[in-house]
């Protein structure tokens, strides 16, 4: 047979196959099955009538709003400072903001509870306030970067074009400046909005105690049961695709 | 004029206390003897002295840098052949891997590692203390980053290179090997670089499919938060210390050698 670079990457279809679409499709096997392997509708209607995951999925959907539009008031003006000032060291500046996603997130997340401990004095007395704490500190660079990244590239002579014809700096911002940077924006809300909707152990770590979607699916591993546990993954992925859709939609127009 | 120039210098001073007090404020504290950030203690090197010396630690350090290490290589190697098969195929084909390719990317780590015990351990019984479970994971999480890095890089290569090697009587291993992925090598190394730091702060797919007796440090951090010794816990800090100054070193040496490619 003759060599073709196409066949380099069998090895990783491959593995996309057995170690990516096979596990999420005997996911959705196990959602629909009990334990004796026969179909059930059982586990889904179970989920939408248990009155507590329904809670748990509002809830997190609740934190992972609150955490991105947070990051993103944040994270937008400073990558716009980042990337508008003329810093001599404007690499620098962005590599400071990009260290904190290198050192563990387990233990910088240790770090912030031993600041809030020492502020607060007890953890449990702001629950709330404390999980979008400590989400916002996880997240704020994965929201930074992408909104640098646009924002640094955008077309300078687009501005300097408003200007010319005479928009002040607010119709500057709202007409020029925040649609050019949409696609920054789309991206860093994907990289925000469904790790914190999934993310457990943020909240786990500042007080034992959480209702985030991931965490569902962590105490029924810890009770063996894959059937449940399979249909809250199967839940999480429709509503990840539903969200990437949006995403797509949103960053085409 | 003056207050557009200093809003935005007083903002990113603000936003980076915010990222770097923390982590700055725990490495000040490993220093010292005290068990909690506030208290009063006088200069100590014992947490570094526990760090090191306790078998627990040393091991789970030591076993999240092997671990690393492993599904780095093998991330990369697997990864980076995937882009370059991925890149000469048909369109169809590589639109289909390239879809496969973003599954793990948008998918929650808890459903990637779930799903994978549901595969391996529980449908086809491979027992987790074969760390099979937790590699093949971790390079389902890792891999396609690779995979991401590497695709640019060779949409940018000169595409007649590969030809021009095979006419200089080249044989198509030495066309790729010497050729092709010595022209990609920088994204290659990124693509890495990549696979390592995902691979150490990774909790989720860990926690699934990792044998009972092995820990990392994102899954050792987490139990340690739920009552640990303090003597653990003040440990702990010195680790983030330590991996802190590293982040730091690496910054200090890009940015030298930025200067000197500047020059």
């Amino acid at each position: 047979m003759k060599f073709k670079r196409s066949m380099l990457g069998i090895p990783y279809v491959v593995f996309l196959v057995i170690f990516v679409l096979l596990p999420l499709a005997v996911v959705f096997v196990f959602a629909f099955t009990d334990g004796s392997g026969r179909f059930t509708f059982q586990n889904f209607l179970g989920f939408f009538r248990s009155s507590r995951t329904i809670a748990t999925l509002v809830y997190s959907l609740f934190v992972a709003l609150v955490t991105t539009v947070i990051c993103l008031l944040i994270a937008y003006p400073t990558a716009m400072a980042l990337a508008r000032s003329g810093f001599r060291r404007k690499n620098i500046l962005l590599l400071m903001a990009i260290v904190p996603m290198w050192i563990n997130f387990t233990l910088r997340v240790t770090a912030l509870k031993e600041v809030l401990d020492a502020i607060e004095g007890n953890l449990a007395y702001h629950p709330f306030l404390n999980t979008i704490i400590g989400q916002v500190y996880d997240f704020l660079p994965f929201m930074i970067l992408p909104l640098f990244n646009v924002l640094d590239e955008m077309d300078v002579s687009l501005i300097e074009a408003g200007r010319d014809l005479g928009a002040d700096r607010r119709s500057l911002f709202f007409s020029v400046i925040l649609p050019l940077s949409k696609p920054g924006i789309m991206s860093g809300i994907t990289m925000v909005f469904l790790p914190a909707m999934t993310n457990y152990v943020v909240l786990d770590m500042l007080y034992n105690s959480t209702y985030i979607m991931g965490s569902l699916i962590g105490s029924y591993f810890n009770a063996y049961d894959w059937h449940n546990g399979s249909m809250i993954s199967a839940i999480l992925l429709l509503i990840i695709v539903l969200f990437s859709m949006l995403e797509k939609k949103g960053a085409a127009r | 004029m003056k207050r557009k120039r200093t809003a935005p210098v007083i903002w990113l001073v603000i936003v980076y206390c915010f990222l770097y007090l923390p982590i700055v404020l725990l490495t000040v504290y490993s220093f010292t003897s005290a068990s909690m950030i506030g208290q009063r203690g006088h200069f100590s090197l014992k947490n570094f002295r526990t760090l090191f010396l306790t078998p627990d630690l040393r091991g789970m350090i030591i076993g999240t840098l092997v671990l690393a290490l492993v599904v780095g290589i093998l991330s990369t190697i697997l990864g980076t052949f995937g882009a370059i098969g991925a890149f000469y195929s048909r369109r169809k084909s590589r639109m289909v891997i390239e879809l496969m390719n973003q599954i793990p990317v948008v998918n929650a780590d808890v459903v990637t590692g779930f799903s994978m015990c549901i595969l391996l351990v529980v449908v086809l019984g491979v027992n987790k203390d074969t760390y099979i479970p937790l590699v093949a994971g971790q390079m389902a999480l890792c891999t396609p980053f690779v995979y991401l890095q590497v695709m640019p890089a060779l949409s940018q290569m000169d595409p007649d290179m590969y030809e021009a090697a095979l006419d200089l009587y080249c044989s198509p291993r030495e066309a790729i090997f010497k050729v092709v992925l010595r022209k990609l090598a920088p994204s290659i190394g990124s693509g890495f670089f990549t696979a390592v730091t995902l691979s150490m702060d990774d909790y989720f797919v860990t926690t699934y499919t990792k044998p009972a007796v092995f820990d990392t440090i994102s899954t050792y951090t987490v139990n340690a938060t739920k009552g640990a010794q303090t003597e653990i816990k003040t440990a702990l800090w010195a680790l983030s210390a330590l991996i802190f100054f590293i982040a730091i070193a690496v910054v200090v040496i890009a940015n030298a050698k930025g200067k000197e490619e500047a020059e």
